[in-house]
């Protein structure tokens, strides 16, 4: 199945996303802290004259955010509501194909829960992150 | 396999479909009202007319679209009603029952076309066969008039709701865009000429912005217009008759504040049908036309808007209400009975109460008006009750004209800004002030404000500043919740500002204190808090209504509050807060000047105005509405400027008027309004332009139209011996008579006999006599 996706460094790891989750690649200006707000919520921040929920991808795959601050984040829409992915750094977008996750590659607690295959780029294995997967879990969906 | 085709659209078709589907589901919303219609007036050509142009439309746009089974059912319809329009065939109720069942029908399909699933189409054949000549009449409705308006054509185009928020967000870029440039201008040199274009902009900006903002307006007929139907359907399913009237159909409102009154009121329309009006026999029994009778209203008044239902049924039953409360044994019977009025009438709004023994179909299941309130005060509204025990009930909706522009304070704590909606707060005042007591109770804070004690809870603290318990902010908020009101302490309070609010992501959503978040002019993120989600997440409960009164009771310790206005006349003036109902904007026109004073047509009474200086005659003038708990007065003011505790040392003019006395407020010496005057002079004048009428019934001996009329007069009543059309304020009938049927007034009864029961009042007690009838609804 080839598909269109976007590589980006997340706390040093290349990663695949799907393009069809990403809106836009910006750079997020100043963020508004949300006091009491669930784990991985970054804050607010406006891109343009929308608000958007900043998160911190790093907390969400239980990793500690990089001491060089990257102010680059992937935008992706999720019913309705804009959020901020934050990453290290963005290359370019690609056609590749995405294989399934064999049974000898296991994950462990966060990361198994966002990833969802493999594409390989001149040899190297990527691993293809679901974004939504990295969404803060709200006991109000459920 | 017709059948699965016909509910799997693909390919090139699939944008007619789509039109198509629009399209019918708009036209059987505006149907709605006329089946109803048609079906109380058969006869009504125009009605018909309308009803076979739906079918004839649905048929014609089936044949091209490939819709069998559509095509089938409207051309039967359509058949039918062709015989009727000829006159071949009569319009009885059998046929308009079957009529109506297969434009549902229709509805259905449609609705189902659209979600891409399956309907089974058994029973159709059945409604097919119900519009046979022969076909056994079903149920039987009751005709009644009906006077749904007929529809114009308007000149009006179809938008994605998509499109106007996309224009709406464009329109929040370019303001900051404009405050951007603004700002960089400022900081640069100073050019005459690019600042006349910056404020032309300005202006532009502005105006636009108001336009987009009313393209998200829609009529609230949007809401109505399925109302005649759920009526009829919901009486008919409970053996009643209603009549339902329907006005201003045409007030404005945000299209998202209309999706979100949709819920409550269905849910206040069901519960007046089920639990507020008779069914026919006790409704003969009680005097009352057999026919219910169910108003439905909406009007602007300011920026809000006002929707009324009013029904002419039974009325609440406190005393069920209550019995109902206290048999959980959860709450006192004797204490809830000796509430003031108005907490009883709250009693409605508490949570899981159903005054009806048995489940229907229609209400009754447990969600409860307490759903209601809590669902439109979560729109930034309030719902009043006016209750008539045995003659009905008014309910009354209040809610702002958009839901996404907030009234907010915004409020800062350490170097952050949040918004708190306005109508949340009662007061803000300095932690320093004299008024104000903060101590440290238990493991908590207490802040006590005038007397009255309340919670203290620090915004900063809540928020996880980790600073010390008693180390609070400078300023305190006094919030309102639902049972009661606590004090917020934040570090500064900053601006008064016009939000757009939206709702935030479910994450953030998540902390539970926050309302939504919005992006003011600089152009950074704000989070509008949610003052009940804080008295949660501090951990504050409130006592029932009971606790939350003795609270307020205690209020009165020293120096009365005010309200600081500036008069018409430039004067800076205070008027005690107890007598100020609220203070309101009323156009100009609305004031005119009638019968030697200056007089405010509102809320469809009439009400003096008391004035300082000259009304200014263009745009609006605010009024503060001014109240004894009997007779109202509007006082036309400037500017409402402040709440301020009056010193206990007011030096008293010699001459009585107007102004009782000078008192210094903030060193400043300021006019005190003397009420007790105010409503001497003014209140007393505060009869109706028209006196009310006062009806005699049963006068044989001619005694009431002998004795009693002159008494009457003077005391501000028209007389009528007989039914003269006009509804009357009040009836007077003697203690022996009949039932009075026919009327929707109150009646007092007179007797005889000196001595006797509260039910009655004996004919020669003048002064009970007058007070009855004004208690009983004549003078106000």
């Amino acid at each position: 199945m080839n598909g269109l996706y976007l590589i980006a460094h997340l706390a040093g790891r290349t990663v695949a996303i799907a393009a069809e989750q990403v809106e836009s690649v910006v750079d997020i200006g100043q963020v508004t802290p949300v006091p009491r707000a669930s784990r991985g919520v970054r804050g607010l921040a406006a891109l343009r004259s929308r608000v958007v929920t900043v998160i911190d991808s790093y907390a969400m795959l239980g990793l500690a955010a990089p001491e060089t601050g990257s102010r680059r984040a992937v935008v992706t829409r999720v019913e309705g509501h804009h959020y901020a992915m934050m990453v290290d750094a963005l290359e370019d977008v690609a056609i590749f194909e995405q294989q399934p996750l064999t049974g000898g590659m296991s994950f462990d607690g966060e990361w198994a829960r966002a990833a969802r295959g493999v594409v390989t780029r001149d040899g190297e294995p990527i691993l293809v992150l679901d974004l939504t997967a990295l969404l803060p879990v709200m006991a109000e969906a459920a | 396999m017709v059948a699965r085709r016909e509910l799997t659209p693909r390919g090139a078709m699939d944008d007619l479909l789509q039109e198509f589907i629009a399209e019918t589901r708009e036209t059987l919303e505006a149907l709605a009202g006329e089946i109803v219609a048609w079906e109380a007036d058969p006869a009504d050509r125009a009605r018909l007319d309308a009803i076979f142009r739906f079918v004839h439309t649905v048929k014609g746009s089936c044949g091209f679209l490939d819709l069998p089974r559509l095509a089938r059912l409207s051309h039967a319809a359509e058949d039918v009603l062709a015989a009727v329009r000829d006159g071949t065939r009569p319009a009885d109720t059998a046929l308009v029952s079957a009529v109506l069942a297969i434009v549902d029908r229709i509805g259905e399909i449609v609705e189902a076309i659209d979600a891409g699933r399956g309907l089974d189409d058994s029973g159709e054949e059945l409604l097919i066969a119900a519009l046979d000549v022969d076909a056994a009449p079903a149920v039987v409705f009751a005709p009644q008039a009906a006077n749904t308006p007929q529809r114009a054509p308007t000149r009006s185009v179809r938008l994605s709701v998509d499109l106007l928020d996309r224009m709406m967000s464009g329109m929040s870029d370019m303001v900051l865009a404009r405050n951007e440039l603004a700002r960089r201008m400022r900081d640069g040199s100073p050019d005459p000429a690019s600042d006349a274009a910056l404020e032309r902009l300005s202006l532009t900006v502005a105006e636009m912005r108001e336009t987009v903002t009313r393209t998200r307006m829609q009529t609230i007929d949007a809401l109505f217009s399925a109302l005649p139907r759920m009526v009829r359907d919901t009486a008919a399913g409970l053996g009643k008759i209603v009549h339902l009237s329907i006005e201003g159909s045409d007030v404005e409102l945000d299209r998202e504040m209309i999706e979100m009154m949709r819920d409550p009121l269905v849910h206040i329309i069901r519960n007046s049908i089920d639990h507020g009006i008779e069914s026919p026999d006790v409704r003969r029994a009680a005097g009352k036309p057999e026919t219910g009778r169910l108003t439905v209203t909406a009007r602007q008044s300011g920026n809000r808007i006002v929707i009324e239902i009013v029904d002419d049924g039974a009325g609440i039953d406190i005393e069920r209400v209550i019995a109902k409360l206290s048999a959980g044994g959860a709450r006192d019977a004797r204490e809830l009975r000796a509430l003031p009025e108005q907490a009883k009438m709250a009693l409605v709004f508490e949570p899981g109460l159903t005054t009806k023994d048995q489940v229907t179909e229609v209400s009754g299941r447990g969600v409860g008006m307490d759903v209601v309130k809590s669902n439109i005060e979560h729109i930034g509204g309030r719902i009043e009750l006016d209750n008539a025990p045995g003659r009905g009930l008014r309910i009354a909706i209040h809610v702002p004209l958009t839901l996404s522009i907030m009234s907010t304070i915004v409020l800062g704590v350490g170097d952050q800004r949040f918004a708190l909606p306005r109508q949340s707060i009662e007061e803000i005042d300095a932690v320093s002030a004299e008024a104000i007591r903060i101590d440290r109770l238990g493991d908590g804070m207490v802040a006590t404000v005038r007397g009255r004690r309340l919670p203290l809870v620090d915004l900063g603290r809540l928020l996880g500043n980790g600073r010390d318990v008693e180390d609070i902010g400078a300023m305190l908020a006094i919030v309102g919740v639902a049972n009661g009101s606590f004090a917020l302490a934040v570090d500064h309070v900053l601006d008064a500002e016009e939000l757009v609010v939206k709702p935030a992501a479910p994450a953030v959503m998540a902390a539970g204190i926050y309302g939504g978040q919005t992006l003011p002019d600089t152009g950074e993120p704000m989070l509008l808090l949610d003052a009940s989600g804080i008295a949660a997440a501090a951990g504050l409960k409130f006592e029932h209504v009971m606790a939350a009164l003795a609270a307020t009771e205690v209020v009165e310790e020293k120096g009365v509050s005010a309200l600081l206005f500036v008069d018409l006349d430039d004067v800076r003036r205070a008027v005690p807060l107890a007598i100020v109902d609220r203070v309101e904007n009323v156009v100009a026109g609305a004031i005119r000047f009638v019968g030697g004073q200056l007089r405010l047509t509102a809320d469809g009474g009439i009400v003096p105005v008391v004035a300082q200086g000259s009304v200014d005659r263009r745009g609006g003038v605010a009024v503060l509405r001014l109240t004894d708990g009997e007779s109202s007065v509007a006082y036309a003011i400037a500017e409402a400027c402040d709440i301020v505790t009056l010193p206990l040392e007011i030096a008293t003019v010699a001459v009585p008027g107007i102004v009782a006395g000078v008192a210094m407020v903030d060193g400043e010496p300021i006019e005190l309004i003397d009420p007790h005057w105010l409503f001497g002079t003014y209140g007393a004048a505060d009869a109706p332009a028209v006196p009310p009428l006062c009806l005699f019934v049963s006068d044989g001996s001619g005694w009431m139209g002998n004795v009693l009329k002159p008494v009457l007069e003077a005391a501000g009543y028209r007389v009528a011996t007989a039914d003269t059309g006009e509804t009357p304020a009040v009836v007077l009938a003697m203690e022996e008579d009949a039932e009075v049927l026919g009327t929707l007034a109150p009646v007092v009864r007179l007797r005889r006999a000196r001595d006797g029961g509260t039910e009655s009042i004996y004919r020669y007690d003048r002064d009970g006599l007058v007070a009855a009838l004004a208690a009983a609804g004549g003078r106000r």
